[in-house]
């Protein structure tokens, strides 16, 4: 059976921690981080749970622009 | 030994994945690499990606020119690499009527906030939507004025707290807020009068089709046209962003309920 496997890349840079992504994860995939924070000293997020399924929900609510995804059928 | 297996099947996964044909969702081109000013989760953001996005996708890049306004979102013109033009306070639609009326070929906007269209600039707004100026204002409507300190505006809620009304805005003191969308929808020379918002994907998705109608009702020259964003401040508001986003969602749209308020179009 074929499965839908997504991947995000986070601009770790320009995030600023807001969690809206983190909300609007439907697989509970992201996370911000917990001990470490970016150049602006916010916490950024990041894939945690490896569950991503490329919806792109956590890229079209973020008001920052920082996430890409991909996404692909895996026979 | 079995998770490890696991999770080395799992990068090899992520790298096959992470191609250019994969792609489902990136940056919109128009908007460039500088770090906004904005809040962390400020409803700004989205809507300046729905904006780089809708233009785009109509292939006006070269055809559009915004106003950017003063308030939060003064620095428009820093984050899409499109024209613009910098307005005094609230004077943004007399300016966009001047740009429409010297390049009746250009896309012409504004974008501005409520403390700038619906208190200072409530002259110009009212003039410009009356006249029919083939121009779509986007109205970001947060309830306070967000840039100087969270103060109220004319927006604010009954009995929600800002700096300026620490004890809620009370009707015999400072009145009632003023819904600018319901007065354009009464106007004649609007086109398409609209209140969005941008807190799910849905809503965003809903947004950027309301901000494309509203682009091709200005290029098509049907009249002037609004596009209400009701938008969160967690900054002002004092709350997360995503808490931000369920107050709204509890307090705002009960006043500012969401939807097409007049649509020529579709009559």
């Amino acid at each position: 059976m074929s499965k839908i496997k997504g991947a995000i890349v986070v601009d770790e840079a320009r995030c600023k921690g807001c969690n809206l992504c983190v909300v609007a994860c439907p697989t509970h995939t992201l996370a911000l981080t917990t001990n470490e924070v970016n150049h602006k000293g916010y916490p950024f997020s990041r894939d945690v749970a490896g569950a991503c399924i490329g919806c792109a929900s956590c890229a079209i609510v973020c008001p920052d622009a920082c996430i890409t995804v991909y996404k692909t059928k895996i026979d | 030994m079995s998770e490890k297996v696991n999770n080395e099947n799992e990068t090899v996964g992520r790298e096959a994945i992470i191609r250019p044909e994969n792609l489902v969702y990136a940056k919109p081109e128009l908007l460039n690499d500088v770090h906004m000013h904005y809040c962390p989760g400020c409803s700004h953001g989205v809507v300046h990606k729905l904006i780089a996005e809708v233009i785009d996708e109509m292939g006006m890049a070269d055809k559009a020119i915004g106003i950017s306004p003063v308030g939060c979102g003064v620095f428009a013109y820093r984050y899409i690499d499109i024209d613009w033009q910098e307005a005094a306070h609230g004077r943004a639609p007399a300016l966009a009527c001047a740009c429409k009326r010297l390049w009746p070929d250009r896309l012409v906007f504004t974008y501005q906030g409520d403390g700038d269209l619906a208190c200072i600039g409530t002259a110009e707004t009212i003039h410009s939507l009356n006249r029919g100026d083939n121009i779509t204002i986007i109205f970001i409507n947060n309830a306070i004025y967000g840039m100087t300190g969270g103060q109220m505006a004319p927006t604010t809620l009954m009995g929600m707290k800002t700096s300026t009304c620490p004890y809620g805005r009370q009707a015999a003191i400072h009145g009632y807020p003023v819904k600018m969308t319901e007065i354009a929808a009464q106007l004649e020379g609007t086109a398409y009068v609209t209140r969005q918002s941008v807190h799910t994907v849905a809503a965003i998705r809903k947004a950027k089709k309301a901000i494309r109608h509203a682009f091709e009702n200005s290029m098509a020259g049907l009249g002037s046209n609004l596009v209400e964003i009701v938008s969160t401040c967690s900054s002002g508001w004092k709350m997360t962003p995503a808490k931000a986003n369920e107050w709204m969602v509890e307090h705002m749209f009960p006043f500012y309920p969401i939807g097409d308020l007049k649509d020529i179009q579709s009559r």
